[in-house]
């Protein structure tokens, strides 16, 4: 600062008797600079609503999908021409099913079955997934065929995207995905009701998918879940343990010293260094499976301990030295004082700590790719062994791919990933209020 | 017996020991604990712990050592003019009996039988059974594949026979010592104690294991490339090795990475450093308790948020923001509307890197400011000081080392962050000064070389590890000053 002028050296004498000393300059200065911290303060805020506003805002219509409700006439000619279906089972897995919906639809429109060009423009306003729902339907029921039912199919992606008012309609036909024609046809469906939006439950229970109107992050919980609960396990006893060891027992040498150092070394760690270490050890020292949660799950413990430990010796310090010597005077063993009396004292804040760990590890992304979780996994892992991927893994997936209905589906997921983060830090939170002692 | 049914019983038998310890050591005492040393359930525990421990230890180094010694026994006995081919030959031919062992244990006696040890029928038998083979075994394989499949099963067996046995053998040993004056307590807690050292150490295992697993894999990576050519090439372009190529020539030039790394995090500090301090010097200083109280709980709220939704912010949102932003500015000047700004770019990623890093430089040097004592302020105040002032004049130099060493663990972020960069940043490794155009880290090549195929042997894929390293030797040294920098002077005060 060299405006500020020292009151020593370089005060101009006053004319009117009283000195100037510049106040008014240093006052400007100094509101000059309280509306820089303002400006901080407020630029630093304004940004996490724009984050927010921006994911929520591109997300939320994610939980919505648009479905066709129409009656959906199984015709046996369709599915099954030459009535094999009682010699060949394997006749009922492959059958055209997008045109038994394609033809009902068409039906509902008006549309002449024979007309080509209009008719491939109708079955292009279904989603694929109709393959799946319709077939695992007639599998489980062989004698639906030949009648017809009201069934709810999911629409193509880019009809969803249309419907919600995602795709720019102002643009040239050909530039578009959706045509004039079909967007006539979903705003006729779209009257009658038959084409309406519903909650889209798909979005937490279906697996990875190339169809954006298909995708979701079943899978990703699962395997989110897996690795919480070995986090969990492993970390919480493993770091507890630790902590106490060097809070309570550890005399002051050279090895304890060592380990403090390095727990706060590897606290600052950059997380794709342990997944290199997953990779190198786990993988291929050990010969884990690549892609399994448990590989995953190992990773985050070793990087949430150094949380933990810290987490804990903190919740351990708080605990008043007259609890320990209370315990000790009434002839407790140390072992005893600490896991009778101090540990439960401290419990709160140790949970506390290990949730925002496990917060912390929930949204990690950087290591699981190393260890190969960026997998195509559509069925459900059934243990830590099968290959799965992780929620925030499929939000890297899903913002690679380009089509506009994914970027829906990521935010979609964000919102998801950030709820759960919210329930774990609110939760660490009431926590801490509840047991918080004050001694 | 599974491993698993195996532990089932061990732990089985340790309850069972611990009820009848807590038992024996009441009808020892006359059924009056105040006449033993310890409490029953010490004794119990005592008892459990001799039952469980060494039972595990054994079997958890049988399960390390047995497939070790069978495979080693297996391929000692292979056919000679199999012993003159090279180890990966010998690998695979490792590989087909081992298949073909687990294809035996699926057939039933008489398709063995039935097959015999005729190459083709059994590789289609086994085919139907779900166990694919590589190539036509030969009668050798056929032969070693039974002995794997009775030497794992006698290993198996003797294992479920000592573990039980040991574990049995536990719970009795201790449970003759029980006796009024043995001193239960001391020797369980003395378990208990070692238990607490062993899991404080694994966080030097951690440590040595990172060292040891990236150091012995760079090493790898040298013997394909020299070490000079990798810490000072300035060309980056790895080329992709076709699998079995045995690794063809790239250029693995870490310069470009390391002055992407740089440039990103320095953009990203340009933005987060004076962001946070302000941010810091306002809610220590000037903040009213209660703004204090909603403002840095919000700003910490940035630091919750995983860096993979700020990476999806950088290429969904703040990209073509500045993207458009750059061609509207560019036609209102010269009437071209071409956008000088990448959307993937080092503004983007050094931008939205910046605002993930405020929390962390305003959080650290609140802490730091506000640990600074009161009289220092008070005096300064008094002397006719305005606020500012004081700040600038005596708060931020007593202040400043700590404010140095959390910049310089801020730093350490910006290094190793990977998620934003990874998608915003880009992956054009090169040297060049113009923010508007991408650039990339360490980081983004480490996943970029990592994911997909991999074998294990191509520079290509080793590399990781070497930048790995150089990645963490680069953060652990600014912490290490770090740390070293508050320390020095946090004694100032205390």
């Amino acid at each position: 600062m060299t405006d500020v002028v020292s009151p020593v050296s370089g005060i101009p004498k006053a004319k009117s008797g009283r000195r100037d000393i510049g106040i008014k300059r240093r006052y400007a200065a100094e509101r000059r600079f309280r509306t820089y911290g303002i400006a901080a303060l407020s630029f630093g805020i304004i940004f996490l609503m724009i984050l927010l506003w921006s994911v929520v805002s591109k997300g939320y219509t994610a939980f919505q999908q648009t479905m066709i409700t129409i009656p959906v006439e199984f015709s046996e000619q369709v599915i099954d021409p030459q009535n094999e279906r009682a010699t060949n089972p394997q006749k009922l897995l492959t059958a055209n099913y997008p045109v038994v919906a394609r033809n009902s639809l068409a039906k509902a429109l008006g549309v002449s079955v024979d007309d080509r060009v209009k008719i491939r423009a109708v079955g292009q306003l279904l989603s694929d997934g109709v393959r799946t729902q319709l077939r695992d339907m007639v599998v489980a029921n062989p004698a639906i065929i030949g009648t017809t039912q009201n069934i709810t199919l999911l629409a193509a992606g880019d009809i969803d995207s249309a419907f919600k008012g995602q795709i720019n309609l102002s643009v040239a036909e050909e530039n578009r995905k959706v045509s004039d024609l079909q967007v006539t046809w979903m705003n006729q469906l779209a009257e009658t009701g038959v084409l309406a939006k519903h909650f889209n439950t798909g979005i937490f229970v279906n697996g990875a998918s190339s169809r954006p109107e298909a995708a979701g992050v079943g899978v990703a919980l699962i395997g989110s879940f897996y690795m919480m609960m070995i986090v969990l396990v492993l970390s919480l006893p493993i770091g507890v343990a630790a902590s106490i060891y060097l809070e309570e027992f550890a005399p002051k040498n050279k090895f304890t010293d060592l380990i403090e150092v390095n727990i706060n070394n590897l606290a600052a760690v950059p997380s794709i260094v342990y997944g290199l270490l997953g990779l190198a050890v786990f993988v291929n020292f050990m010969g884990l499976p690549r892609s399994a949660s448990l590989v995953g799950g190992l990773v985050l413990t070793l990087m949430t301990l150094p949380t933990i430990i810290i987490a804990t010796r903190a919740a351990l310090k708080a605990v008043p030295p007259s609890i320990r010597a209370a315990a000790l005077g009434l002839g407790a063993s140390k072992m005893q004082t600490i896991f009778h009396h101090v540990l439960p004292l401290a419990m709160p804040g140790i949970l506390t700590g290990t949730i925002i760990g496990l917060a912390h590890a929930l949204g990690e992304t950087a290591p699981l790719l190393l260890i190969g979780m960026v997998a195509f996994v559509a069925n459900y892992p059934t243990t830590p062994l099968d290959p799965s991927t992780a929620l925030p893994v499929q939000i890297y997936m899903w913002a690679n791919e380009a089509e506009r209905a994914f970027v829906e589906r990521t935010s979609g997921a964000i919102i998801i990933l950030l709820l759960f983060l919210i329930v774990m830090n609110v939760g660490a939170i009431l926590l801490r209020r509840r047991f918080e002692r004050r001694w | 017996m599974s491993t698993s049914l195996i532990l089932l019983i061990v732990a089985m038998v340790g309850l069972a020991g611990y009820v009848i310890g807590a038992r024996r050591s009441l009808a020892v005492g006359g059924g009056l604990s105040s006449k033993l040393h310890s409490r029953p359930g010490y004794y119990g525990s005592f008892v459990a712990v001799w039952a469980i421990v060494p039972a595990v230890f054994v079997l958890f180094i049988w399960l390390v050592a047995s497939p070790t010694y069978i495979s080693s026994s297996i391929r000692g006995a292979f056919p000679d003019e199999v012993k003159a081919q090279s180890e990966a030959e010998q690998g695979l031919a490792f590989g087909m009996i081992t298949s073909i062992a687990r294809g035996m244990n699926v057939l039933s006696l008489e398709e063995i039988d039935r097959v015999g040890s005729n190459p083709v029928d059994l590789r289609s038998a086994l085919g139907a059974k779900g166990v694919p083979l590589a190539g036509d075994p030969q009668p050798y394989m056929v032969e070693a594949a039974g002995n794997l499949n009775t030497m794992t099963y006698a290993s198996r067996l003797a294992m479920t026979a000592a573990v039980l046995a040991i574990s049995g053998l536990g719970a009795a040993f201790a449970y003759r010592q029980i006796a009024p004056r043995f001193r239960a307590r001391n020797r369980v807690e003395k378990v208990i104690l070692v238990s607490l050292v062993v899991a404080s150490s694994i966080a030097i295992l951690t440590t040595v294991g990172i060292v040891l697993s990236m150091l012995t894999e760079a090493t790898r990576f040298f013997t394909h490339v020299p070490a000079w050519e990798f810490f000072f090439g300035t060309v980056w372009d790895p080329r992709f090795a076709a699998a079995g190529s045995g690794g063809s020539e790239g250029q693995f030039g870490l310069i470009p990475l390391l002055l992407g790394t740089l440039y990103i995090g320095f953009v990203a500090m340009l933005f987060a450093v004076p962001i946070g301090l302000f941010s810091a010097i306002y809610m220590a200083e000037y903040a009213s308790p209660k703004v204090r109280s909603v403002a840095k709980p919000l700003l910490e709220v940035l630091a919750g948020i995983p860096t993979i939704v700020y990476g999806f912010f950088a290429l969904t949102t703040v990209g073509p923001f500045l993207r458009d932003l750059s061609s509207q500015l560019n036609g209102l000047v010269t009437g071209d509307y071409s956008n000088f700004i990448q959307a993937q770019s080092v503004l983007t990623a050094g931008f939205v890197m910046g605002i993930m890093l405020i929390p962390y430089v305003s959080s650290l040097s609140d802490d730091i400011i506000t640990a600074v004592p009161r009289a220092l302020r008070d005096g300064s105040l008094g002397l006719g000081a305005t606020r500012s002032e004081t700040i600038k004049r005596v708060i931020l130099p007593a202040a400043l080392p700590g404010i140095v060493g959390a910049l310089l663990m801020t730093a350490s972020r910006a290094v190793g962050e990977t998620m934003i960069v990874v998608l915003a940043a880009g992956v054009a490794a090169r040297i060049q000064l113009n923010p508007f155009e991408p650039m990339t880290t360490v980081t983004v090549k480490i996943v970029n070389q990592l994911t997909g195929d991999l074998e294990f042997t191509s520079p290509q894929t080793l590399v990781a590890f070497a930048l790995g390293i150089t990645l963490f030797a680069i953060t652990l040294c600014l912490n290490i000053y770090a740390l070293y920098i508050v320390r020095k002077y946090r004694e100032q005060y205390e």
